[in-house]
């Protein structure tokens, strides 16, 4: 590394010390959001074995007109996402002639409730299996179309459309499902893991400085119920194992691959920690 | 992104830089100069007042990228009292160029919400045209903050 | 978003004759500003909608010129006197020379 790039990275690394320790801190708000006249369960009581009493929607953490733009299922543009992934779901793909309704019909009826269940167990693969994952599997065996790229606009918007299915619904996993218990025990310990040359954990923003400020972020829970996510700040829709590679990437980590063992373990886990939390995709987020 | 000695130091002091907005090499950004040309060009001459337009903007902006404004003007939008157009500037960025609005007697009030690119903390100018020439300005302060990380 | 830019409208369907609706509308579009540089370094040219404009029944109801300024996915809230029943047409103008437009009708009485 030459000795300007170190000289700069030194100045990131007192910038970021300096801010957090220079805290302040800001209750999340105490307010209802509700959408299309669904209440969202904003805040629950955590799990037994959680670190939180409670556990916390991003929502509560972000500004008002943040919170106003998700709170309008018209004004939110992660919908528009979601209306693509609508017009996927009818769209014939592969070999077989088949689209997603030729087998899953309306998706209203048979996806509610499944996007509150996800990550699975899937015996075939003998790991936890996502939406997005889940998705390339019916696309290859039962439509003899290819898997999607990661992040493909449509993977993300098919998995936001599953996702709003169950909008409103508790997050829920069953661990008790094949070695689910084993990858939640690796998701735990990738998630209070330092890594990169600034040496952060999971933990060090979404547990220990939850509430603080880190430059002008309110830091969250860091939860995963509102993916795929409409932020702000890429104006457009980021899925989980995108925000995930992007907080490593800002650790100054290299990135696990998506879907990777290891993230699939996070995924588990940080979807555990917001266990009692409705199902809010598309969140809108900064 | 590359980290580089000029992105820390805009990130240490806390200055934000929306990258949909980052600026081309040996441009400068936009001086309010620039904004109150383009004001007294839009008001032909006339006399810019205030009152009748309201500007709302947030007074933090959570993220430059989209930060909602809407305007309004006081009027009954029919007869002579109507409102033609209404101009949106951005002292800071680095076009001042936002938007212009253009009403007519079928839009029943001027009245309209959009989201806009802000790429530092600085002024949004909302300036209202009348049907009789007369000019009305608002403008508000909005705080651009740079976020923490991720994604 | 990368597929076609898709127009997303809330316009009532009922109103009474005289009275003042609001519209909101939404649609997907990168709004590239021409600001910003890919990997390289070399700057990514502007694409945006420059123009959003509302009619009913063929009169002009609304519009808006654009600039690079208005974030992706461009909304725009406004409002329209409704005296008769009709048509609403939105139409978005690309760079690029694409259009697009939706249609809603509404029952005025």
């Amino acid at each position: 590394m030459s000795r300007r790039s170190i000289a700069a990275l030194s100045a990131l690394c007192a910038g970021v010390a300096a801010l957090t320790v220079s805290v302040s801190f800001a209750d999340p708000v105490d307010e209802a959001l509700e959408i299309d006249g669904v209440e969202m369960i904003t805040r629950a009581p955590a799990p037994e074995g959680h670190p939180f009493d409670e556990v916390l929607s991003g929502w509560l953490f972000r500004e008002a007109e943040t919170r106003a733009t998700q709170a309008d299922s018209f004004e939110n543009p992660g919908m528009l996402s979601v209306e693509r992934g609508a017009d996927v779901w009818e769209t014939v793909d592969g070999t077989m002639g088949k689209s997603c309704a030729s087998c899953h019909d309306d998706a209203a009826e048979t996806m509610k409730g499944v996007g509150a269940r996800f990550p699975k167990w899937d015996a075939d693969s003998g790991k936890p299996i996502n939406v997005e994952l889940q998705i390339d599997k019916c696309r290859v065996e039962n439509m003899g179309a290819e898997a999607y790229k990661f992040d493909d606009p449509d993977q993300v918007a098919l998995t936001a459309y599953i996702k709003h299915q169950s909008l409103g619904t508790p997050v829920k996993l069953d661990l008790s499902e094949g070695e689910m218990q084993s990858w939640w025990e690796k998701g735990k310990q990738s998630y209070y893991t330092r890594t990169g040359q600034l040496n952060l954990a999971c933990a060090s923003c979404h547990e220990a400085s939850m509430g603080k400020y880190i430059r002008a972020d309110h830091l969250s829970q860091g939860q995963a119920n509102g993916f795929p996510t409409y932020r702000f700040n890429t104006a457009g829709m980021v899925s989980l194992h995108n925000r995930f590679r992007g907080c490593v990437r800002d650790t100054r980590a290299e990135m696990p691959k998506a879907f990777s063992d290891e993230l699939m373990a996070l995924e588990v886990y940080v979807t555990w920690r917001g266990t009692g939390l409705s199902v809010e995709t598309p969140a809108v987020r900064q | 992104m590359a980290l580089n000695r000029r992105h820390v130091l805009a990130l240490a002091a806390g200055a934000a830089v929306v990258p949909a907005l980052q600026m081309l090499p040996g441009r400068a950004m936009a001086a309010p100069e620039e904004a109150s040309k383009l004001i007294s060009d839009f008001a032909g001459g006339k006399e810019v007042q205030s009152g009748k337009i309201t500007l709302t903007a947030p007074e933090i902006a959570e993220n430059g990228n989209t930060v909602p404004i809407s305007v309004e003007v006081e009027s009954a939008m029919e007869g002579d009292d109507m409102v033609a157009q209404v101009l949106i500037l951005a002292d800071g960025n680095p076009s001042p160029d936002v938007a212009t609005f253009n009403f007519t007697a079928l839009s029943g009030s001027a009245a309209a919400t959009t989201r806009m690119r802000l790429a530092k903390t600085q002024n949004v100018i909302a300036v209202a045209k009348m049907a009789d020439g007369s000019v009305y300005m608002d403008k508000k302060e909005v705080k651009v903050t740079i976020g923490g990380c991720g994604g | 978003m990368s597929a076609a830019p898709k127009p997303r409208v809330k316009i009532p369907k009922k109103a009474k004759a005289g009275e003042v609706v609001v519209l909101k509308t939404l649609i997907s579009h990168e709004m590239e500003s021409g600001q910003r540089k890919d990997k390289d370094g070399k700057p990514i040219p502007r694409k945006i909608i420059n123009k959003f404009s509302c009619e009913f029944n063929g009169q002009p109801v609304f519009s808006c010129d654009i600039d690079p300024a208005i974030s992706a996915n461009p909304y725009f809230e406004f409002s329209a006197k409704v005296n008769e029943s009709g048509t609403f047409k939105l139409t978005w103008v690309d760079d690029d020379g694409s259009v697009y437009t939706d249609e809603q009708k509404i029952e005025v009485a």
